[in-house]
C-alpha cells in the first residue's frame, strides 16, 4: 500500500512538474510571439526584465503618451552626463554647424536613405514639453523639436520583419528600441531644445527623445538609425551599450 | 514578572497546549520571502540612492536646482553595483508584490487579517490600551497569552505596514516609472509630481526600516529563539521560554 502511494505520488508530482513547466514554455512562446520578451531575457536577472517589459506592453497596448508639460514648467537648470565626444571628428563637425554631418538609415527598409540636417528639418515636426528623468535620480523638463522617428521611418519604408530600431551615436552609447516605441509618436529625433538648436552636450545634432523611458535610452549625437529583426548579432547580443555596462535594456522602468 | 504573567495567563481563554501552530504555512512562507526580498530591495535601494543622495519636491531636481533635503552620503558613481542593482530591485519588488498578493488573498479567505490583526473588541477597551502602552514603555516582557495572539500595538502596527507602508512604497515606485505613469498619470500627479514620488519613497522605505528594527527588538524582548521556532515551524514551545 504504501508502495502504492508513493508511486501515486511520484507521478502526480511528474505530472504537476510537467505541466508546471510546459505552461511556463508555453507562455514564453506566446509571449515571445507577441514581442513581450526583451533582448536582455537571460539569467536571473531576466525573470524581472521580463515581467516588467511584458506587463508594460500589455498596459500600454493603446498607445498611451508620456505626461506633456506648459511652458512655465520648462526647467531652469537642465542638467547632462558626460561630455560631447572629444574626438577629432565629432569637434570638426561641431566646428562646422554640421554642415558634412549625415543620418544614415539603413537596414530593414525599402529605400535606405540619407539626410543632412537641413534636410531633416524640412520634414514635417512635432514639439512637445516632456520628462527627461535619469537614472541616477535627477530629471528636468525642456521643450524639444525635432521628425517624429515614425514619419522618418515610413518615409523610407519599413519592411514587415522589422522588430526593433537600433540607433548609433557618434560617441559608443548605442541602444535599441521596439517598434512599439519607434513608431509611438511621442518618439522624436530632436535638433532643438527649448526653441534653440540643440546644444553640444544635450546630444547635437540630433537626439532621440523616447520620454516613456529613463534618460540613458534617449541616445545622443545620432548619426545611423538602422531596423533589424534582432539585436543579437551587434555587440554582445543584449541590445545596447547600457545593458553591456548591466543596465535594463527595456527603461520604462 | 514571572507573576504578571502568571496573573494574566489565567485570563487567557482556554489556552492552548504547547503544541498549537501559532502561524499557518501561508503566514510562515510570505514573512521569510518578504524579509529576503524587502533586504534586497533596501540594499540595492541604497546602491540607487547613492548615485544621487538628494531628494527634491515637485516634478524635476538635479544639481544645481534647489533641493529639499540633502542627505549626509557621498555621490557615488561609475559603481559597478548600480546597473545590477536596479535590475535586483525590480526583480525582488516582483517577488515582493507577488508574495503579498498570496499573502493578502489567504489573508481574506482564511480570515487570518478579522481574527488575528484586526484588534479584538476585549483590546479596545480603555484599560487594556493602557496597560499594553505601559507594558511596552516600560519594555516589559510580554505576559504569555501573547505567545498566542497579537497585542493591540502589534495589530495596528502590522496593518500599518501591510494594508499602509508597503502599498505606497509600490505606488511611489510605480509613479517613478515613466512608462507606467503614460498610462495612469493621475499615479504621478496626485504625489505631487516625479520628485516627490521619489522623496516619498525614501521615506517611507526610512519608516519600513524603523519598524523592521522596533521589530526585530521586540522579537529580542519577547524571546527571540521562541519568536524565531515559531516563524519557522510554525510550532510554539511555550513553556521553554518562560520561568
Amino acid at each position: 500500500m504504501s508502495k502504492l502511494m508513493t508511486r501515486r505520488t511520484l507521478i502526480t508530482t511528474a505530472l504537476g512538474v510537467a505541466a508546471g513547466a510546459s505552461g511556463i514554455a508555453v507562455a514564453a512562446r506566446l509571449a515571445n510571439r507577441y514581442g513581450l520578451i526583451p533582448p536582455d531575457n537571460g539569467g536571473v536577472f531576466g525573470i524581472g526584465e521580463s515581467l516588467t517589459y511584458a506587463a508594460q506592453r500589455m498596459l500600454m497596448s493603446h498607445h498611451s503618451l508620456a505626461r506633456e508639460f506648459s511652458r512655465s514648467e520648462i526647467s531652469k537648470v537642465a542638467p547632462v552626463n558626460g561630455d560631447p565626444p572629444e574626438t577629432e571628428a565629432y569637434q570638426r563637425l561641431l566646428h562646422t554647424a554640421f554642415a558634412d554631418w549625415r543620418l544614415t538609415v539603413d537596414g530593414l527598409v525599402a529605400r535606405p536613405s540619407s539626410f543632412t540636417l537641413e534636410e531633416l528639418k524640412r520634414l514635417p515636426s512635432r514639439t512637445q514639453i516632456t520628462l527627461h528623468a535619469c537614472e541616477m535620480g535627477w530629471s528636468f523638463i525642456a521643450e524639444w523639436t525635432g521628425v517624429p522617428l515614425n514619419y522618418l521611418l515610413r518615409s523610407v519604408g519599413i519592411l514587415p520583419q522589422a522588430r526593433y530600431v537600433v540607433l548609433f551615436p557618434l560617441d559608443p552609447w548605442w541602444e535599441s528600441i521596439d517598434m512599439a516605441d519607434a513608431l509611438h509618436p511621442q518618439t522624436l529625433l530632436a535638433y532643438a531644445m527649448n526653441g534653440e538648436e540643440l546644444p553640444a552636450p544635450h546630444g547635437a545634432p540630433l537626439r532621440l527623445r523616447l520620454p516613456r523611458q529613463i534618460g540613458y535610452k534617449n541616445v545622443k549625437y545620432l548619426s545611423h538609425i538602422k531596423v533589424v529583426d534582432t539585436v543579437k548579432n551587434i555587440g554582445k547580443g543584449v541590445g545596447g551599450a547600457n545593458v553591456e555596462d548591466g543596465y535594463s535594456w527595456y527603461a520604462g522602468i | 514578572m514571572a507573576e504578571s504573567a502568571q496573573v494574566r495567563a489565567v485570563e487567557v481563554p482556554n489556552a492552548k497546549t504547547s503544541d498549537s501552530l501559532r502561524h499557518s504555512a501561508i503566514v510562515r512562507g510570505t514573512h521569510w520571502i518578504t524579509t529576503i526580498s524587502f533586504l534586497v530591495l533596501l540594499l540595492s535601494g541604497i546602491a540607487i540612492l547613492l548615485a544621487h543622495p538628494r531628494l527634491y519636491w515637485g516634478d524635476v531636481g538635479g544639481v544645481g536646482a534647489p533641493s529639499l533635503i540633502d542627505l549626509p552620503l557621498p555621490f557615488v558613481l561609475h559603481v559597478p553595483i548600480r546597473g545590477p542593482g536596479r535590475y535586483l530591485h525590480f526583480l525582488s519588488a516582483w517577488i515582493l508584490v507577488i508574495t503579498g498578493l498570496v499573502y493578502a488573498v489567504s489573508g481574506i479567505l482564511t480570515h487570518h487579517f478579522r481574527k488575528s490583526l484586526l484588534p479584538d473588541k476585549s483590546q479596545l477597551g480603555w484599560d487594556s490600551i493602557r496597560q499594553v502602552a505601559s507594558d511596552h514603555l516600560h519594555l516589559k516582557r510580554p505576559p504569555k497569552e501573547e505567545a498566542f495572539r497579537y497585542n493591540l500595538l502589534q495589530r495596528v502596527t502590522y496593518l500599518a505596514v501591510i494594508f499602509g507602508l508597503v502599498p505606497l512604497m509600490i505606488w511611489t515606485g510605480l509613479a517613478m516609472s515613466p512608462g507606467f505613469t503614460s498610462v495612469f498619470p493621475a499615479v504621478v500627479s496626485t504625489l505631487g509630481g516625479h520628485q516627490a514620488a521619489r522623496t516619498i519613497h525614501f521615506f517611507v522605505a526610512v519608516s519600513l526600516v524603523v519598524f523592521l528594527m522596533v521589530h526585530i527588538s521586540m522579537v529580542c524582548l519577547a524571546g527571540f529563539r521562541r519568536c524565531v521556532i515559531a516563524m519557522i515551524t510554525g510550532r510554539t514551545a511555550s513553556g521553554t521560554d518562560y520561568p
